[in-house]
């Protein structure tokens, strides 16, 4: 696109404005990763700057050296992740595949049924009850996976996408004698890898960032995925300092723990690797999600 | 009778002619009759006075003992309160930014485009307990940058966390900036999906880019910015419990301005405190909700067809 001269003008304002957004977005994020790195000395005589006095690593030795809460939320992370997305995503297939089907007589009542809950819930009360006293779901990793894992918008976007599927493949197949079941295997889920590769993204990064269920459901040390880690070192500055990290501290000779700079490598290390991960993928994001806000 | 079993002995012929896509889906839709719809006939519970011990039926019915007691306590007038008001001033506020920013990146080319997109978006892939660090980062009282950027300026610290009057402009300000980079994708996305003869035309005509922004891309999104503006005003009743837990800290002294339906149930459950009010106020929240919900898809139907959720 050509522009006139007096856009140029136009262009450069436009430009300064978003590099002014942009550095007040961009600039949060910086400011918990140099306190990360900041000298706790520094952090006290000071408090929060964005050109600290004194840089050190020190935060960053300390978990390190004792990662053992940092690497079982991780592998809690990752299992929830993991088996909640392959569950998910073959829950959410078998259950779209059937209702994009027009000759299949009960499409319309099972689409109603599916759709009904995002209009309508029990709300939190009664779904802590059943998880927690009818279920028994408590201190479970599967609490943190069932709750999210048939979501009723990710249907909505698989059945939008298998409504294009062509129906003569369906029916040759048919012809040929296939099961439906079969047909679903060999032909649905083959044709689907876009939309199944584009909903795993949006499932994974769901659970990836998940914490409401971790912080109804988990109160043992057993299954404490990465963000409810995060949720109790914010919330009891002690946490971190009554952990094996303190011993760790004593052992490399800081007369107090870090507790400032520690908190914010924990964030860091814990959440940082996904912010690096998650943006490349940033366009699927939107394409599926705008489709999701608007019409399955 | 003759009819009802003739009619019977046709459905039952259907089922077995479907019987295996009804199979397919059986799992799921199992899986929503335990997850969401029995939770469902939970919502009695708002008449009941639930003990852990008795269970939902077997608790005892009190009828609208609890809806008289939330009247009463103010609690929860309050958390209704506040969350119809930061709903409705982020909905407005979102889409009045995101539609700003959409409408002047559509005015830039190349490079620099992707650039702001990915860096607005950020906020986008952190969860709400890493902008809860954020937020700390900012407004520790006696850390905080916020703190000590008042200290250098010459002004009095203060106790963010304590006090209720920052909030009303913290909180709307964490919302966009987390929301923004994603809202004016979508509404980008919506601009670029327009098609370029209109702007060919104009061009030919000899349109300004203000001109060709506020009579060809603006009138054409309307459909969109309606459809989203309404859709959030149906989900109104739901509190944002991620930015209103985390980001005030949960601290008691600020509830009056930061305290939502949500944040007000989810202490009721996890702090074994006042479950029954909870329930009534959650029974609020689903059902007015539906109607809320219902009644913005009306409208959205009113204006266009197409573009209704139902």
């Amino acid at each position: 696109m050509t522009h006139a001269p007096s856009g140029r003008l136009g262009n450069w304002i436009i430009n300064g404005f978003f590099a002014v957004i942009c550095l007040l977005i961009a600039l949060p994020f910086a400011l918990v990763i140099i306190i990360s790195v900041t000298s706790e000395n520094s952090l006290i005589e000071h408090g929060y700057q964005f050109l600290p006095s004194q840089l050190s690593l020190e935060a960053y030795q300390i978990v390190l050296s004792k990662p053992q809460s940092l690497l079982q939320g991780y592998g809690v992370t990752i299992a929830v992740t993991v088996i909640g997305t392959v569950v998910s995503l073959l829950l959410t297939a078998m259950t779209a595949y059937p209702i994009s089907r027009s000759d299949f007589r009960y499409n319309r009542p099972i689409t109603f049924y599916i759709f009904f809950t995002i209009l309508f819930s029990g709300g939190m009360v009664p779904f802590y009850i059943l998880m927690t006293q009818y279920l028994h779901l408590k201190n479970t990793l599967a609490a943190l996976i069932i709750p999210s894992v048939l979501s009723p918008f990710n249907v909505m976007i698989m059945k939008g996408f298998l409504d294009k599927i062509s129906k003569e493949i369906i029916e040759s197949a048919k012809v040929d004698g296939s099961s439906e079941l079969r047909i679903f295997i060999r032909i649905i889920l083959p044709l689907s890898t876009p939309a199944l590769a584009t909903l795993g993204l949006f499932i994974s990064f769901g659970y990836w960032n998940e914490w409401f269920n971790a912080l109804l459901f988990i109160d043992n040390d057993k299954y404490i995925p990465l963000q409810l880690l995060l949720v109790r070192t914010l919330a009891q500055i002690e946490f971190l300092a009554n952990s094996p990290m303190a011993e760790a501290a004593d052992r490399l000779q800081y007369a107090n723990f870090p507790s400032l700079s520690v908190r914010m490598a924990m964030a860091i290390l814990a959440g940082g690797p996904m912010l690096v991960i998650f943006p490349f993928f940033q366009k699927y994001f939107v394409k599926g999600l705008t489709v999701g806000s608007l019409k399955g | 009778m003759g009819n009802i079993g003739l009619w019977f002995r046709k459905e039952w012929k259907h089922l077995r002619k479907n019987r295996e896509l009804l199979l397919l889906a059986a799992p799921g839709v199992l899986f929503k009759f335990v997850i969401a719809y029995i939770p469902m006939v939970g919502l009695i519970l708002a008449f009941k006075f639930y003990r852990y011990d008795e269970g939902i039926f077997g608790s005892r019915w009190v009828g609208f003992d609890n809806f008289e007691f939330l009247v009463k306590s103010q609690d929860a007038l309050r958390v209704i309160r506040n969350t119809l008001a930061y709903n409705f001033v982020y909905i407005v506020l979102g889409t009045v930014t995101a539609l700003l920013f959409a409408l002047l990146l559509n005015e830039l080319t190349g490079r620099m485009v992707k650039l702001y997109q990915t860096t607005m978006f950020l906020p986008f892939f952190i969860s709400f307990v890493l902008v809860g660090y954020i937020g700390n980062a900012f407004l520790d009282h006696e850390n905080g940058f916020a703190n000590n950027l008042l200290t250098m300026l010459g002004f009095e610290p203060r106790n963010w966390y304590f006090e209720t009057g920052p909030w009303l402009f913290i909180l709307p300000l964490v919302s966009i900036w987390k929301g923004v980079g994603f809202s004016t994708l979508v509404y980008y996305a919506g601009i670029t999906g327009i098609s370029s003869d209109y702007y060919e035309a104009a061009r030919l005509d000899g349109a300004t880019r203000i001109q060709m922004m506020l009579r060809i891309t603006l009138p054409l999104l309307k459909p969109l910015i309606i459809i989203l503006f309404i859709l959030g005003l149906g989900n109104i009743f739901r509190g944002d419990f991620g930015l209103h837990y985390f980001v005030p800290n949960n601290v008691g002294m600020n509830y009056a301005t930061t305290d939502v339906i949500d944040t007000y149930i989810f202490r009721a459950l996890t702090k074994l405190a006042d479950i029954n009010s909870a329930a009534a106020v959650g029974f609020l929240q689903s059902v007015v909700g539906l109607v809320t919900v219902i009644g913005a898809n009306y409208l959205v139907r009113r204006i266009d067809k197409d573009s209704a959720l139902f």
